[in-house]
């Protein structure tokens, strides 16, 4: 198939349309207006479902609606939006049921501004909700990668039937680039057992979805089942890239950044290696789970580690768990919605 | 010897656990028998809210989904645009649909969803303790208006069969009550409908129950169905608000 020029908001459409999406819930935010607007068009020729919800809650409700039924529903927002939708993911989590959630990031806290951020790390990986649940979180650099990862959240999100974050920003769902489109078909509808799903009680006993648990103990096995869960997702599902780690025994520099950040490091990266620095670059893929392993047996191999985030400091405090006291951490952030540039982070490898 | 009355199908053979004298075990069971006679039962799909009923998936005999406060309509409206074969009902207490609730109720109505929605007002938040509902009477007193609902400091209670009534989306809507067997009679009459009109692609239909909640009314259970009849009706008065099927 050829390759086509693609907006990353109408990539996150299309891919999730390809991995056999049923219904997308969205409201307006800028900088993901496109996605809702590509959907409403895109849905009612596929014969699926597409609503503008009165609210950013509506639509996670929605979401709920649908994936009770074990049809594939997706929603996507803005920072602000995200934090409405926290409850939802929250009963998601507690209900033990899929769904897809994409942010694409603008500058905070507050109504902040519109240009792309990944001021919601925390709010992504820590549980911006309430209780103890994790969600897997997805950090596209590129358009093709916000396609790709679309359609590997349904996956995901099936198999673990928890919830999947896919953390964009501003400008990987505002920028333009060419996209190897999937000739995979759609994920089939019963490749993960859905016995659990309620869709009216002909020929077997009434289902039940819940997550208030009032006995004595019930909600406390319900976590570890959870944590169990979680465990195996993070033994399974780490994804990470590694850039010019493997070629020396100690390397001057490594460079940790995650989704658009990556790629100004990368331009940092090789204006350092042309002038003989020993630079390297780790970019988590997942951000949860996280590659906290991967991380540590680099920082072995490094005089420094340098993160590089566009907000005041956030992944890199995972970054200090996983280093430990194996090399020195620093950090250059540039937070509410300004971008980084390679000449800055250049002049911190130096 | 053929028994004439048993417990319907659509309720399973469990302890309730609302207190003596609530409206809620009344409407399950017209609910319940509703759906039997309709024979849906083994496609309906229920939504419990957060509040007395959350428990309704534990008494309905059929599927039922837990929501997030105030959610059910959002969360039905999901099922029934993906799976528009199945009856898809909320079940919702006043704070859950007229306080923290209003958007989603507002929009599906406004969208015309085909679901049925029964709306349980008992002028109180029952679950967290007696305080003031949207639906709360001026005058009446309860944990957080000590003083009795005051117009000029709480306002006056939201009538959600008026408000709704302007939305063209909007099929069927009727204030009924559970207060005495002629009103439980009409009400499920009223329940029934509600339901045949989603069966027969409808829309939007509501019907609101006055109910009892006498523990957080500190009445019995007879002087609440005084009550109702007495002053809960003045306020809200019963009837047909919209019916576009006839
Ligand atoms: C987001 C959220 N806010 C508040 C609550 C607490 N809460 C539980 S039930 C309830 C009120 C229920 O009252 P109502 O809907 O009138 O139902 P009733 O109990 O009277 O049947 C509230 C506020 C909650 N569970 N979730
Ligand atoms: S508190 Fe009120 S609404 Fe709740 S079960 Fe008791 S009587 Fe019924």
């Amino acid at each position: 198939m050829k390759k086509i020029l693609m907006q990353g908001n109408v990539a996150l459409c299309e891919g999730a349309i390809a991995a056999g999406l049923d219904a997308y819930f969205g409201y307006p935010i800028t900088p993901q207006n496109e996605v809702a607007v590509h959907m409403s068009r895109r849905m009612r020729e596929l014969n699926r479902v597409f609503i503008q919800a009165e609210s950013e809650i509506a639509a996670i409700n929605m979401v709920f609606g649908v994936s009770i039924t074990g049809k594939r529903a997706m929603t996507s927002s803005s920072s602000p939006g995200i934090s409405l939708k926290q409850e939802g993911i929250s009963y998601l989590c507690g209900c033990e049921l899929p769904g897809v959630i994409a942010n694409i990031q603008r500058g905070g806290p507050g109504l902040g501004n519109i240009s792309g951020s990944q001021g919601d790390y925390f709010q992504a990986v820590k549980g911006g909700g309430h209780g103890d649940y994790r969600m897997i979180t997805l950090a596209p650099a590129s358009v093709q990668e916000v396609y790709d990862f679309a359609y590997l959240s349904f996956d995901l999100t099936e198999k673990y039937h928890n919830p999947v974050l896919i953390l964009m920003d501003g400008y990987t769902g505002q920028m333009m680039e060419p996209v190897q489109r999937t000739d995979r078909p759609p994920i089939p509808a019963k490749k993960y057992k859905k016995d659990w799903v309620l869709d009216g009680c002909k020929g077997r006993e009434p289902r039940k979805i819940r997550s208030l648990l009032m006995n004595e103990g019930e909600l406390e096995e319900l976590n570890w089942k959870l944590k169990k869960k979680y465990d195996k997702i993070t033994d399974t599902e780490i994804r990470v890239e590694t850039i010019n780690t493997n070629s020396v025994k100690k390397l001057d520099v490594i460079l940790i950044a995650f989704g658009v950040a990556s790629r100004v490091c990368k331009g940092a990266m090789n204006i350092a290696r042309e002038k003989g620095k020993k630079v390297g670059l780790i970019r988590p893929l997942t951000l949860w789970p996280f590659p906290y392993k991967t991380i540590e047996k680099l920082a072995k191999k490094t005089k420094k580690i340098l993160v590089v985030e566009m907000n005041l400091g956030q992944m890199v405090e995972d970054v200090k768990i996983a280093v430990g006291d194996k090399c020195k951490v620093e950090f250059l952030g540039r937070p509410g919605g300004s971008i980084v540039n390679q000449d800055e982070i250049f002049s911190k490898i130096k | 010897m053929t028994k004439i009355l048993k417990r319907p199908d659509s309720l399973k053979p469990a302890r309730h656990l609302y207190c003596a004298g609530c409206g809620h075990g009344i409407i399950h069971r017209l609910v319940a028998e509703v759906i039997d006679e309709l024979n849906v039962r083994e496609i309906t799909i229920g939504i419990a809210p957060v509040g007395c009923a959350v428990f309704a998936y534990d008494y309905f005999n059929f599927d039922v989904t837990e929501a997030a406060h105030g959610r059910p309509p959002a969360v039905a409206t999901g099922i029934k645009r993906v799976l528009p074969d199945r009856i898809v009902f909320t079940y919702q207490g006043d704070g859950d649909l007229a306080a923290i609730g209003t958007a989603e109720i507002v929009h599906a109505a406004t969208r015309g969803e085909n679901i049925t929605v029964i709306f349980v007002n008992n002028t109180t938040y029952g679950m967290t303790g007696g305080q003031m509902a949207p639906t709360t009477v001026i005058g009446q007193k309860t944990a957080t208006t000590p003083f009795g609902r005051r117009p000029e400091y709480e306002g006056y209670p939201i009538k959600i069969c008026e408000l709704l009534s302007s939305t063209e989306g909007v099929c069927y809507l009727e204030r009924v009550s559970v207060n005495n067997p002629k009103n439980v009679i009409r009400a499920k009459k009223s329940i029934k409908k509600s339901f045949q009109n989603q069966i027969d692609k409808r829309g939007f239909s509501l019907v609101e129950v006055l109910s009892m909640c006498p523990v957080n009314w500190g009445k019995t259970p007879i002087e609440s169905c005084k009550w109702v009849e007495e002053v809960v009706t003045k306020t809200f008065p019963l009837g047909v608000f919209k019916d576009k099927t006839v």
